[in-house]
């Protein structure tokens, strides 16, 4: 069986490949079968190729016409066969026919098919578009702050979202029954009551436990961007959510000064929103920072010259940092913290509060609902 | 709470109008967060963090606008009217049983006074700062508090029995009716001020209503204690109460205060409602709180703020702020720092080195950033992450966020393990930690549906919750849900439907990027908790062995509280055990320079013979040249017998050595053939 292609010059195209019957010599199957496969694949070829009704003609004549088509020269080949043979080419011809019979209509269907007339298109019907997903608004603020922070050298850091008081409260210099547990909100895990205070279970109310797990995994110098998934007990509304995410910073080395704290908050800041905007710090209480500091970014909306979104202020609060409180080295002094020798800085932001400004949402419920006219918008 | 600029330019001289002043106050930490205008009068609104119960009043936010305008605070004067009576302790005896609870008891007594309205001046203010004006007496307490922060109580004195106050724990037993008409059940731990007989007043939080002032009080006995935080705040917890007194009780109030408060409250009473002092000032102490001297050093400072603040200017600072500082002392610290008694925050240094930076002005400081020597450390699973996000994305599904709470039967459906339940969820029908993404996402695309998009493609990735003794589980997965169609009707094509292979194509190829072996689809084991998949159209990912997760079409009625109108697709996964796995690693093999050849093989197989054995038998035949097996097309009835199917396979062969031969394929389709009969297939066209 030698090659099924012959070479036939072709007035329109130039010289093109044109698929014809070859003769046989052998009738075993695989030579059968590698037939079959040589004409379906020119057949369907052919079929892909056809672009108007009157390529459709051609094509439609150059395998059904009785004279001369494919067809016609599949009958040959089954009279030529010998006798022992006519069984299988006979079944295989029926079967090529009605291939090739079925590949006609639909080239044909193709052919009358909209966005063809003629050789024209339609070229102003829309075109076939595959959907593409939406990259969460949330999880895309969260990348956006992420590489801010790598490009600075920070490595990402992770923790449950299920912690222990110990680590979401007390290393964090939370007394027990400290005042300043009331401002969190907590979500207790149930049936915890028997176990010692540190070792009950709570849902995170911050990212910052994971400040304590990352300087137990690895001594200073240190530096880590931590993002997550935080709770507390807020019924959910427009403004609020019993779970939203924050992300939080860590730095720790034996050279960080207060003024490191603000320039890396400053560029932050002109990284996300522009080198125009400015940044002011005021101080504030957190028990896990001291000096600690509410930071405040000139609202890139309205030029800080006062709008709506940073209502008339013309600044937005952005989150909490602080320097590292030394009562914070001292949890974790046996793995190199020494708070005599080391300082630090952290700083925690609200990703959802984020989102929701930048894309001016009023209502963050919608950030978790599923709603896909809600998240196609983000693609 | 409100404060009056007013107010405060009593006590020092402001050189900023009420603006620019609650900007600065701000600033330094003394959050004004509103200022709005009250019958011709600035109010600010101030959020004091709870570390500065000395900030909660205007004399102490006078004291840091001294600090900070480096101006004269004026002392507030403790000077007493004169008593009438002879001199000596007034004629109530004081006793502090419980010295834990109460550091110090400061009393005096007032004889003969009128109850009655407070003058103008003093309803004014307390009206303008949201307390509504009571009495001469109530109010003297009330004004007292807002002027300078110490809580204070006045009894009637004639109704405490014997003539006098005990400070004790309470007794098993023991009730007291609090002025709020609340009957409250005492415990032990409760710290309550007692007379000879009874509780009068649950101490730091509320007076009792056996004693309290009436319109016929004639005699009070007023009280400026120090009540310690911690059974303050354990009494007002389990009681449910909070007040004046238990917030800054709670905090820390000022131990050396309480003779001037007392003094205070004296002065307005017998001011305002005439009366005379009874006696002197009865001063019980247990003992000393606060008070403490904290060393400083220059090079902390540094270490800390850099050289912005330089020498002169730290104990300058601090002096301002009411601190007693000694310069150079001796070889030990820079600075010796005697902390004043209302600082009860300051401990040590660094809370020093706070007040120096924030009256300095954090706003002065330099921006610097710091040089650092550290390397990058990526979390393993962050590359992997993107990757899986890349890929769903790319495929066409939105990323989603559900709630971490489900209903605890819906968290039992999908885990046979503990829950994790919470113990004061936000929402009783949501208690529990979710077990499964599977939940969260039925209920995301039920909404979907309800609200008319008939097509929704999403995926969720986030952590699952279990409970197993004290031990939490927490895990990353994947779920991956749709419905819908596949692609949309259009002009060019019909609307196709998203089906079962859409979501194992996808499923593979997010798998495809990680390095994994043999990838069966298994029928779900029957004892798994998959109860929500409908059987026969799900399948469960076996990965070399080890059970990635579970996908397809999802059972009407899964969760009973669901109902979709249409079929919904749902895939859960397991991304702790994909990504254990890596990501795959690229293999590059040079492109073939010699044609492939095709072959397409037309089989009639059984019933029971299930594609993946095709695929086993054929890949047992171990032909290298064997680059491509896929089945083209599946036919059932017409000829077939019924049950049986016909199978269009398609192989592909070529050699990165040579060009194959002929005969070559003819011999492999003969072993491919053989292979395949030997499973039961039928060559169509023998
Ligand atoms: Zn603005």
């Amino acid at each position: 069986m030698g090659s099924s292609f012959i070479l036939i010059p072709s007035p329109c195209k130039g010289d093109t490949r044109v698929y014809s019957v070859p003769k046989l010599d052998d009738y075993s199957l695989p030579a059968l079968d590698g037939l079959a496969g040589d004409l379906t694949s020119a057949l369907k070829a052919e079929s892909a190729a056809v672009r108007n009704e009157q390529e459709w003609k051609a094509f439609r004549d150059r395998w059904l016409s009785r004279k001369s088509g494919i067809v016609t020269q599949l009958n040959d080949l089954l009279k030529a066969a010998p006798k022992e043979s006519k069984r299988e080419v006979g079944q295989r011809v029926n079967q090529l026919r009605a291939l090739i019979e079925e590949q006609v209509a639909a080239a044909g269907r193709q052919a009358s098919a909209p966005g063809r007339a003629g050789d024209q298109l339609d070229i102003t019907l829309p075109g076939i578009r595959r959907p593409l997903g939406a990259e969460h608004p949330i999880i895309r603020t969260m990348n956006e702050v992420v590489a801010v922070f790598k490009a600075m050298g920070y490595s990402v850091a992770e923790g449950p979202e299920i912690e222990t008081d110990y680590f979401n409260f007390e290393a964090l210099n939370f007394p027990p029954n400290h005042p300043a547990r009331d401002t969190q909100d907590t979500l207790f895990i149930a049936g915890q009551e028997r176990k010692p205070q540190r070792e009950r279970l709570v849902l995170r109310t911050h990212t910052s436990p994971v400040q304590i797990r990352a300087m137990m995994a690895s001594p200073p110098p240190l530096r880590i961007v931590c993002p997550g998934k935080v709770h507390r007990r807020d019924a959910a509304d427009a403004t609020h959510s019993p779970m939203f995410h924050q992300l939080e910073c860590l730095a720790v080395d034996s050279n960080i000064t207060f003024s490191d704290l603000k320039g890396t908050l400053d560029h932050m800041c002109k990284a996300l929103f522009g080198s125009s905007v400015k940044t002011r710090f005021q101080p504030s209480f957190f028990p896990f920072t001291e000096p600690s500091a509410e930071v405040y970014v000139s609202c890139p909306f309205c030029g800080a010259r006062g709008c709506r979104i940073c209502k008339q202020s013309g600044w937005i609060e952005l989150g909490g940092s602080g320097m590292v409180h030394p009562n914070v080295f001292e949890a974790v002094r046996g793995y190199g913290y020494d708070p005599a020798k080391i300082s630090g800085f952290a700083f925690g932001m609200g990703i959802d509060r984020m989102a929701a400004l930048r894309w001016d949402i009023h209502d963050i419920q919608l950030f978790f609902e599923g709603d896909v006219r809600f998240l196609e918008q983000f693609a | 709470m409100k404060l009056l600029p007013s107010w405060l330019r009593e006590f020092v001289d402001v050189p900023a109008d009420d603006q620019a002043l609650a900007r600065d106050l701000t600033r330094a930490g003394i959050n004004i967060e509103g200022i709005s205008c009250e019958r011709e009068h600035t109010v600010f609104e101030a959020e004091i963090t709870t570390n500065r119960p000395d900030a909660m009043n205007h004399y102490g936010v006078a004291r840091e606008a001294a600090a900070i305008y480096d101006a004269e605070l004026k002392a507030l004067s403790a000077e007493a009217p004169p008593s009438s009576a002879a001199a000596g302790p007034g004629r109530v005896r004081i006793e502090i049983q419980d010295a834990e609870g109460c550091a110090r008891y400061t009393a005096r007594i007032i004889r003969g006074i009128r109850i009655g309205p407070s003058p103008e001046h003093i309803r004014r203010r307390l009206e303008l700062l949201g307390s509504s004006s009571i009495s001469n007496i109530v109010d003297a307490s009330n004004y007292t508090l807002q002027e300078m922060g110490h809580p204070t109580h006045a009894f009637d004195l004639d109704r405490l029995a014997g003539g006098r106050i005990l400070v004790r724990r309470a007794r098993k037993g023991e009730t007291l009716k609090t002025l709020d008409g609340v009957e409250r059940k005492l415990e032990p731990e409760d710290v309550v001020i007692a007379d000879a007989e009874k509780p009068v007043a649950l101490a730091g939080i509320m007076g009792g209503s056996n004693s309290m002032i009436t319109p016929e009080t004639r005699n009070v006995l007023v009280e400026s204690a120090w009540f310690d935080p911690a059974p303050v705040r354990r009494t007002a917890r389990r009681l449910g109460m909070h007040t004046d007194a238990s917030h800054r009780f709670e905090r820390g109030a000022d131990w050396g205060g309480t003779a001037l408060a007392c003094a205070r409250v004296a002065k307005l009473i017998v001011e305002t409602g005439g009366g005379e002092l009874d006696g002197d000032e009865i001063d019980v102490v247990a003992r000393q709180v606060g008070g403490a001297t904290v060393k400083l050093w220059e090079s902390e400072i540094r270490r800390i703020l850099g050289g912005a603040i330089t020498d002169p200017e730290v104990p300058r600072i601090l002096q301002r702020l009411g601190f007693a500082v000694k310069v150079n002392l001796d070889e030990s610290a820079s600075y010796a720092v005697k902390v004043p008694t209302w600082r009860l925050d300051v401990e040590q240094q660094i809370d020093l080195i706070e007040e120096l930076a924030r009256i300095y002005g954090y706003d002065r400081f330099p921006d610097t950033l710091p040089s650092f020597a550290g390397a990058v450390v990526e979390l393993p699973a962050a590359k992997a992450d993107s990757v899986a996000r890349s890929t769903l994305l790319a495929l066409g599904y939105s990323e989603t966020i559900s709630m971490s709470f489900i209903s605890a039967e819906a968290a039992r459906q999908f885990s046979a393990a503990g829950l994790a339940v919470v113990q004061n969820p936000v929402n009783d029908e949501a208690s529990a930690m979710r077990t499964s993404l599977v939940p969260g996402m039925l209920a995301m695309l039920e909404r979907n549906l309800n609200r008319g998009n008939a097509t929704a493609r999403l995926f969720e990735m986030g952590h699952v919750f279990e409970l197993i003794g004290d031990r939490t589980d927490e895990r990353p997965m994947l779920c991956i849900g749709a419905t819908g169609d596949a692609m949309p009707q259009s002009v060019h094509q019909p609307a196709r439907p998203y089906s079962f292979f859409d979501l194992k194509g996808d499923i593979e190829a997010l798998l495809g990027r990680f390095e994994l072996g043999r990838v069966e689809c298994e029928l779900p084991d029957s004892s798994s908790p998959a109860g929500w998949l409908q059987p026969g159209r799900s399948a469960r990912i076996v990965a070399d062995g080890a059970a990635l997760g579970q996908f397809g079409e999802v059972r009407p009625g899964a969760l009973p509280e669901l109902k979709m109108r249409q079929a919904v697709y749902v895939a859960e996964l397991n991304l702790q055990r994909l990504y254990e796995r890596g990501l795959r690693k690229i293999r590059f093999q040079e492109p073939s320079r010699y044609p492939a050849i095709e072959r397409d093989f037309s089989f009639i197989f059984p019933p029971s013979v299930h594609f993946n054995e095709v695929r086993s038998a054929i890949d047992a035949v171990r032909i290298p040249e064997l680059r491509g097996f896929a089945p083209i097309e599946i036919f059932r009835g017409g000829a077939i017998t019924a049950g049986a199917y016909s199978l269009l396979l398609r192989a592909t062969f070529q050699s990165n050595e040579r060009t194959l031969r002929d005969q070559d394929v003819a011999d492999w389709s003969v072993q491919i053939t053989a292979a395949l009969e030997k499973l039961g297939g039928t060559l169509r066209s023998q």
